[in-house]
């Protein structure tokens, strides 16, 4: 995949901007009538969610001040790691969004929700209410597109160093929450300027991020471990592994997005400044990709399992995004758009495919077979160590071989 | 309550004695319980330790306030009263006052503002009864929809409307719903029969001289018998003597004229009078009681006439909204999804106040103006009542969107 409007065969084309300006507002008229039917069963449904999350937190802590008892660990592991997951997913990431405001419950609000993550509610706020859902997959401004590390699309340049990029990925998977928080104090970018460059707010977002980090840690690594005595270090490891276990499903959720294969992305300068309402719709029905599976999946993913609809509207309600669903693919059919969506464990494939493909010089998978593997190898080696130039020459040959194999 | 309100202040002042007289014991059981509180916080973080204990008793003492719906009881066929069980906190109220009620309708939170409707109750429940208002959102929930069980958001007693017991002659001139808050302080002299009112013999006790003496007329004004809210109450309390009832059905008498007022009340002159409606009729009566140079307190209970501006641009909260100068920066700022506090949204339980930093904002009952200049203004701002308040030009109000 490569950047939409390089492409000969752009997936847009056949879309006159009568078409488009129509597309949108079909899918207006779709939110208002969700907007229109907000009302009791939605605040119930929230509320019995956090209200569930709650107590299997507190049950689940509660067993745990008995970890060293095998069954107790693995019982009070597996409910903690859901907790920390519906925590993160269908509640913190949703009210952050604002999708529950309309109740005006100053407790179930946008302005005052934290939740358990290193990052803090309003650095994420910014970073990805504002950046990426404004600037879904436009390459080199939504950061979620590689975390500004990776290299997400053909069109970036290849460099040695992406050869580690799926290690990195992996790595950035275990410790997630504090890749975010990083991510969203802009860490790579801000520490590479001099310090009297970095904005004004940074070194106090930075203290803030610090602060949430040690309570977090506090409460997992030091009180709740103290308050179980003699399974103190039983108990470390359940909220470790708990921590792992979140930090790994929403790692895998967030690829499953907008890292799939056949997902969109776009160039910065492809943006047209005054872009429509519909062209901006578009754009995120195309940028993002579903993730089929059952009721439970679709709540433990925080309804991001419904990454297209949660993108055309961040902030309705997210149990509503499955009842618009059929609607929303019934409009990609309708405008001849392919609607992305597949199961968990084919969207992870995909994204790591993804990945690890783009780790490698444009090409070379493609054009790499077992038998031919150790020619191959010597070739990646040769753009490993070689100059530029010798760089250059070799991707050459590898476009040419693509090109003749296809 | 007088009494009861001495007692309580009393107790306090106790307690504070005994703080200062012992004041290591205090401050070392201060600094456990400060400890535990900090163990507790670092446990539960990113919530706090209330959030947990929300989840097993939201009435506990120290909880923000709240009350649970006991029961609804039907007044009329548009009215009910609502008896509610107050949180732990509940600080009592004097008759008369009202207090503010948030309640989630269809999803939504709405605050409003009721008189509470009994006297201090020997079950320490608390009521309102409230009229359903075409159109009402919380009103015709309340009357038709709430359940017993459900929670609602409280807050403390207010209001000034309470009786002044150095006076024996009184007059309480009520239309329709008016009646609520004088009900709450007929109640509160007389033991009605209703279940919920304390005894005559426990309130001779408590408070002998309360009752005694006093001269009470009651002129209440409603479209028809039927819809009169505490009917019963009302009949009983005249038939027993207590008080002297002159109500006045529109349908009966025709549309009531101040001007008869000392026909019906011919000893006008040496009474004092309460009154509770709506502006129309308030109005008539300060001007007739000034006139005749009588002693008057009154309630409003529904928004005077609304006078629209030619509004501007708000911007509050990080917003920029441009409003016509018929809304309420209250509604405005809500429809754009902004956490506002509110109350009764009618001008009178200053729950919604809010600083206005500069510019101009229009009251929407007199049409008076107010205006904030920086630099010739206090800094901090003008309170402003949002909910009667419309833009008068470009206005900056200060909301962090902080509610609690």
């Amino acid at each position: 995949m490569t950047v939409i409007t390089k492409k000969p065969d752009s997936a847009i084309a056949h879309l006159t901007p009568e078409d488009i300006e129509e597309l949108g507002r079909e899918l207006d008229a779709i939110r208002q009538s969700v907007i229109d039917s907000r009302g009791e069963s939605d605040a119930r449904y929230i509320r019995r969610v956090i209200k569930t999350q709650r107590y299997l937190e507190l049950g689940s802590r509660a067993v745990l001040l008995a970890s060293m008892f095998p069954p107790a660990w693995v019982v009070g592991t597996a409910g903690l790691s859901v907790a920390k997951i519906l925590d993160n997913m269908e509640i913190g990431h949703n009210i952050l969004h604002g999708q529950w405001d309309w109740m005006r419950d100053p407790k179930i609000h946008s302005t005052v929700w934290e939740w358990d993550s290193a990052s803090t509610a309003e650095g994420w706020k910014h970073s990805h209410n504002e950046l990426h859902h404004t600037y879904t997959n436009i390459i080199g401004k939504d950061n979620d597109l590689g975390y500004g590390i990776m290299r997400v699309d053909e069109d970036q340049r290849w460099m040695p160093s992406s050869l580690l990029q799926p290690l990195f990925n992996f790595v950035n998977m275990l410790v997630f929450e504090y890749g975010i928080a990083a991510y969203d104090l802009e860490l790579g970018r801000n520490l590479r300027l001099p310090k009297e460059k970095r904005p004004a707010e940074f070194a106090e977002n930075v203290s803030k991020t610090l602060k949430k980090v040690r309570k977090q840690a506090l409460k997992d690594y030091v009180v709740h471990p103290l308050l179980s005595g003699p399974s103190f270090l039983s108990t470390v490891a359940a909220n470790l592994t708990a921590n792992v276990v979140r930090n790994v499903w929403s790692h895998s959720v967030i690829m499953c997005g907008h890292f799939p294969e056949g997902v969109e992305t776009y160039e910065k300068a492809s943006i047209d400044p005054n872009e429509t309402r519909g062209e901006w719709y578009l754009r995120q029905m195309l940028g993002s990709a579903n993730i089929s599976g059952s009721k439970a999946m679709h709540i433990m993913s925080g309804n991001l399992s419904h990454q297209i609809e949660h993108h055309l509207w961040p902030d309705l309600p997210s149990n509503r995004y499955a009842e618009v669903a059929p609607k929303v693919e019934a409009l990609f059919e309708k405008y001849g758009l392919r609607y992305h969506s597949a199961s968990m464990p084919a969207q992870v494939y995909s994204a790591w495919h993804k990945v690890v493909r783009l780790s490698l010089p444009n090409n070379w998978l493609a054009t790499t077979k077992p038998s031919n593997l150790p020619s191959q190898l010597k070739v990646l080696w040769k753009m490993t160590r070689g100059s530029r130039a010798e760089r250059r020459r070799l991707q050459q040959q590898l476009d040419l071989e693509a090109a003749y194999l296809a | 309550m007088r009494s009861n309100l001495d007692v309580m202040s009393s107790a306090a002042l106790r307690s504070t004695t005994q703080r200062t007289t012992t004041p290591r014991a205090g401050g070392l059981r201060r600094s456990l319980g400060e400890r535990l509180h900090k163990v507790a916080s670092a446990a539960v973080t990113p919530l706090e330790p209330s959030d947990v204990l929300d989840l097993f008793n939201p009435l506990r003492r120290g909880a923000e306030l709240r009350a649970r719906i006991v029961a609804v009881h039907a007044e009329t066929d548009d009215a009910a009263t609502i008896e509610l069980k107050p949180g732990k906190d509940w600080a009592g109220h004097i008759p008369g006052q009202y207090i503010r009620i948030g309640i989630d309708v269809d999803g939504r939170r709405q605050w409003r503002a009721y008189s509470l409707t009994h006297g201090p109750r020997p079950d320490r429940h608390i009521s309102i009864t409230v009229k359903a208002v075409p159109g009402g959102v919380v009103s015709q929930f309340l009357v038709h929809q709430a359940k017993p069980g459900t929670l609602v958001h409280l807050e403390q007693a207010a209001g000034e409307f309470v009786l002044d017991h150095t006076h024996h002659k009184l007059l309480f001139v009520t239309a329709g719903s008016g009646i609520t808050p004088v009900i709450g302080m007929l109640r509160n002299l007389f033991p009605v029969t209703d279940s919920g009112v304390l005894g005559l013999d426990k309130l001779d006790q408590r408070s002998p001289s309360l009752s005694r003496g006093l001269d009470i007329v009651v002129v209440h004004l409603a479209p028809s018998e039927p819809q009169t809210i505490f009917r019963r109450n009302l009949t009983e309390l005249h038939d027993s003597g207590a008080v002297t009832v002159i109500p006045r059905y529109d349908d009966v008498h025709g549309v009531f004229d101040v001007a008869t007022l000392a026909e019906l009340v011919p000893d006008l002159a040496e009474r004092t009078t309460y009154a509770c409606g709506p502006h129309g009729l308030l109005d008539a009566l300060e001007a007739h009681h000034a006139e005749r140079g009588l002693e008057l307190y009154t309630e409003q209970f529904r928004v005077g006439a609304v006078e629209a501006g030619e509004g501007g641009t708000l911007s509050i909260a990080g917003q920029t909204l441009e409003l016509d100068g018929a809304t309420t920066i209250l509604d405005a700022a809500e429809e754009a999804g902004v956490l506002m506090p509110s109350g009764c949204r009618m001008g009178i339980c200053m729950g919604c106040i809010l600083p206005l930093r500069e510019g101009a904002v229009r009251d929407l009952r007199t049409g008076d103006v107010t205006v904030a200049v920086p630099g010739e203004t206090p800094v901090a701002g003008l309170p402003v009542q949002t909910c009667i308040s419309a833009a008068a030009g470009a206005c900056t109000i200060e909301h962090k969107e902080r509610v609690r």
